[in-house]
């Protein structure tokens, strides 16, 4: 059902089954976060690691799949466009993921902690002040916010760099400089790999030294969860990165035709993106 | 799966020479065709629909009287919660997924969806998530019952069930990213050439907006249930007030969301309804161009208005008469599309098969809905209303009179392409006017209920309501009952009937009537020729 590339038609992929364990992974995924979160058994732990196995095995097998047909001239310039249309609607849809976060930070701050400071919640929350960082009125225990010029403006000009290399990689690969272009994926990598070490190693002062915990009230929470999702979107560009990096060693990419490169360089740059805004008003502000 | 077999046998039993993928029951999981796919959306809503119907005659039989009846009031709860997530999420949104990848590819010359592989998934992701929440009746503490809009603190409070439910939504959620992400890249790059955007079938106009929509808005719902997930089980304290946080912004974010949703499910109800009307009048649509600027403005005022939900939640009179103001204004744009339908007709050449009743049923019933909607958009009004059966009257009337309507309108216009046969027309006009008669049975007394005070959620209420909720019961089991004819009719036209010409309405306009009935497996693979005849602009 494949059909030969050709300058008109438009390719569609044959069958295949990665579909399916794809929906098995996600299926065993949850049934096993559900059971963590509510048993003492370990059961839910045991579904969480085959879920996850399965879902790299599904990954793995689809991509490859699709880096096989890429490599294997199946692709015309009129799927290349769809590509380029899905990978914008991608970001834009993990734009309004963050965006969901970001509000409530702002909803928070500008609204629901002036609120309870104000006079008429003095009789239920007496003495409480509205200042940010707050941990809100009932959470007793003192902690340390976390300081902006520390480690968080280091990281920041880490991943700005890092958008430097990966431009520069970008040049090169277009120039057909192949050794250039590993340099500079290779420089990206380092750069994003330091810059997750380095937000391991607040979490951990976070937690030993400043006591600042997902429980510490709003600013625990916000901060946790902005700063935890942004993590874990690095930590995907790393391993795209890698995947491409890998692929440029084998030799793939051409100077005119190389959309994976440049995908994942947009979402690097989305993560980056992000991350200026976080270290303005999670960090700074 | 027996039944979505069957459908393959009888509706592809003309299959083109080079179908050697797989066979049987894998052909079914494996395959990247669209109108497989298509088919199994199309399967898949209509089972969930009859399993969210059958918990809403659960309602309703414990409704027929006054006092407690049949089931306890966790259960009731837990099956208004499960009908409206299954309804929503399972039914309606899964069923004009199932239109958009028979028909976008057919209607705009496509071989195909953009990635077909990726289309399969977003099918299959759907079982996963069906199973947890119906798996979730079962587990210790029962199913969330905080009704759909799983509001904290209820929702923060609720056992394993509710973070089934939450789990089932981010796995929905992705689904419908990527499904969408698929249609809105089919629409704007595999149009056949020729056909510009303002040529384009106004289906395709309208799932291209609600494409949008859900790109925006699934990763909101995502983000606010992912909230709810680490305020139970990690502690932080987004809906907490005493950690600083307030249980008012789930009702934000959740309406941010909610808001377009209702958008996303009657946008492209509108579409089929602005192809079937055209066809029976037998009359271009009128005012294409007018259509496509209403359908944008509705998708962009959707995101400004989603307080109107939360009158009653202590936000201040400047934002209550903001959000009065903005949502009179959709009243604007979707008054020009009635308009537009009504004066399409105007003059025409009417006949009245199933699909244009369905159709006028539509017209008339959403018009019905969108006017009690401005009712409830006045904030003065809307305080005496909130949590009143008025307000599951008015979205009954938009979601079961517009969407469901339309749905059946399309299933009946489209039926003939996809099975080569027509349907049983006096079984789908029996279909027609009993749900049209039953549904008003079950549902416009609940106007009254509203407006003499009755709350909804509740599974038992004082005697002066007795009356009307034993009508209003009735209705409902006719009405579902009445819903059993469409496998009838759909069996008997996959089975045989008269044999369907390649355009069985002879108003019908597009690509989709240029092609044999029923549609060869395969089809458009070379780009058609687009002639501007064929379009509605």
């Amino acid at each position: 059902m494949s059909h030969p590339a050709s300058a008109s038609r438009y390719f569609v992929p044959a069958p295949s089954h990665w579909p399916l364990v794809g929906s098995l992974a996600l299926l065993l995924l949850a049934s096993g976060a559900v059971l963590a979160m509510n048993s003492s058994t370990n059961g839910g732990f045991m579904l969480l690691g085959g879920g996850f196995a399965v879902l790299v095995t599904m990954l793995f097998g689809w991509f490859s799949r699709v880096i096989g047909e890429s490599e294997g001239g199946s692709y015309n310039l009129h799927v290349d466009r769809s590509f380029r249309w899905a990978m914008a609607w991608f970001i834009f849809s993990e734009v309004m993921f963050f965006a969901a976060f970001f509000g409530a930070l702002f909803y928070i701050r500008v609204l629901s902690v002036p609120e309870l400071a104000s006079p008429e919640q003095a009789l239920l929350w007496e003495g409480f002040k509205n200042v940010w960082p707050s941990a809100g009125p009932a959470v007793k225990d003192a902690f340390t916010p976390m300081h902006a010029w520390g480690i968080p403006a280091i990281n920041t000009l880490l991943l700005l760099s890092s958008g430097v290399t990966v431009t520069w990689a970008h040049w090169a690969l277009v120039a057909n400089k192949r050794q250039q272009l590993i340099v500079g994926l290779a420089l990206t990598i380092l750069l994003g790999l330091v810059f997750i070490s380095l937000q391991a190693y607040e979490y951990a002062e976070a937690y030993s030294h400043l006591n600042l915990k997902m429980t510490t009230g709003v600013y625990g929470s916000t901060f946790y969860m902005l700063t935890g999702f942004h993590g874990f979107h690095v930590t995907l560009g790393v391993t795209m990165l890698t995947v491409i990096l890998l692929r440029t060693i084998k030799g793939h990419f051409t100077s005119e035709r190389h959309f994976a490169f440049e995908a994942v360089a947009w979402y690097w740059h989305f993560v980056d993106v992000v991350w200026l805004g976080l270290f303005i008003v999670v960090y700074w502000l | 799966m027996q039944a979505t077999q069957q459908v393959g046998a009888a509706g592809h039993h003309e299959d083109d020479s080079h179908g050697h993928g797989p066979t049987g029951l894998m052909r079914w999981i494996t395959t990247t065709n669209h109108k497989d796919i298509g088919s199994m959306y199309l399967m898949f809503s209509f089972v969930m629909f009859l399993v969210g119907g059958a918990m809403s005659l659960i309602i309703r039989a414990e409704l027929m009287s006054p006092g407690l009846q049949y089931v306890s009031p966790e259960f009731y709860n837990q099956m208004l919660t499960l009908h409206a997530l299954i309804m929503v999420f399972g039914a309606i949104m899964p069923a004009f997924v199932g239109f958009a990848n028979w028909m976008i590819p057919l209607m705009i010359g496509a071989p195909d969806m953009a990635f077909a592989r990726m289309n399969n998934w977003s099918f299959w992701l759907l079982p996963p998530a069906a199973i947890l929440l119906s798996a979730s009746i079962f587990v210790p503490g029962g199913a969330a019952g905080t009704g759909w809009t799983l509001y904290p603190p209820l929702s923060i409070q609720m056992g394993m069930g509710m973070d089934m439910a939450i789990f089932a939504i981010h796995i929905l959620g992705m689904s419908s990213i990527m499904g969408s992400i698929n249609i809105v890249t089919t629409i704007l790059n595999m149009r056949a050439p020729g056909m510009t955007l303002m040529k384009m079938p106004m289906f395709c106009w309208t799932w291209l907006v609600t494409g949008f929509l859900l790109i925006a808005t699934m990763p909101i719902l995502a983000g606010a249930v992912t909230m709810l997930l680490t305020d139970r089980h990690f502690g932080t304290s987004f809906f907490n007030a005493a950690g600083g946080g307030d249980p008012v912004l789930f009702q934000h974010i959740f309406w941010f969301f909610g808001h377009p949703e209702v958008y996303i499910i009657a946008l492209p109800a509108f579409g089929v309804v602005s192809h079937v009307i055209p066809a029976f009048s037998r009359k271009r649509l009128f005012g294409y161009t007018s259509m496509v600027y209403a359908i944008a403005a509705i998708g962009l005022i959707s995101f400004f208005v989603w307080a109107h939900h939360m009158y009653v939640t202590g936000i201040p009179l400047t934002g209550q008469l903001y959000f009065m103001y903005a949502t009179m204004l959709i009243a604007v744009p979707t008054g020009v599309k009635v308009f537009n339908w009504v004066t399409t007709m105007w003059r025409g050449s009417l006949t009245f098969e199933t699909p244009m009743l369905f159709a006028l049923g539509f017209l008339v019933l959403f018009t019905i809905g969108g006017l009690t909607g401005v009712v409830l958009a006045m904030t003065a009004v809307d305080i005496q209303m909130q949590d009143t059966y008025y307000v599951v009257a008015h979205f009954h009337y938009v979601m079961v009179a517009g969407a469901l309507f339309s749905a059946f309108a399309g299933l009946y216009y489209w039926l003939p392409k996809w099975t080569g046969h027509m349907y049983n027309e006096g079984l789908g006009k029996l279909h027609f006017w009993l749900s049209m008669i039953f549904f008003n049975v079950a549902f416009f007394p609940q106007h009254f209920l509203g407006l003499a005070g009755m709350p909804r959620r509740i599974p038992d209420y004082a005697q002066q309501f007795a009356d009307f909720n034993m009508v209003s019961s009735i209705g409902a089991f006719g009405f579902g009952f009445s819903q059993l004819l469409v496998i009838v009719v759909v069996f008997q036209a996959l089975r045989g009937g008269a044999k369907a010409a390649a355009r069985p309405w002879e108003g019908a306009r597009g690509l989709e009537w240029t092609v044999p009935s029923p549609a060869p497996h395969h089809t458009f693979e070379d780009p058609p020729a687009f002639d501007p005849a064929e379009s509605e602009a």
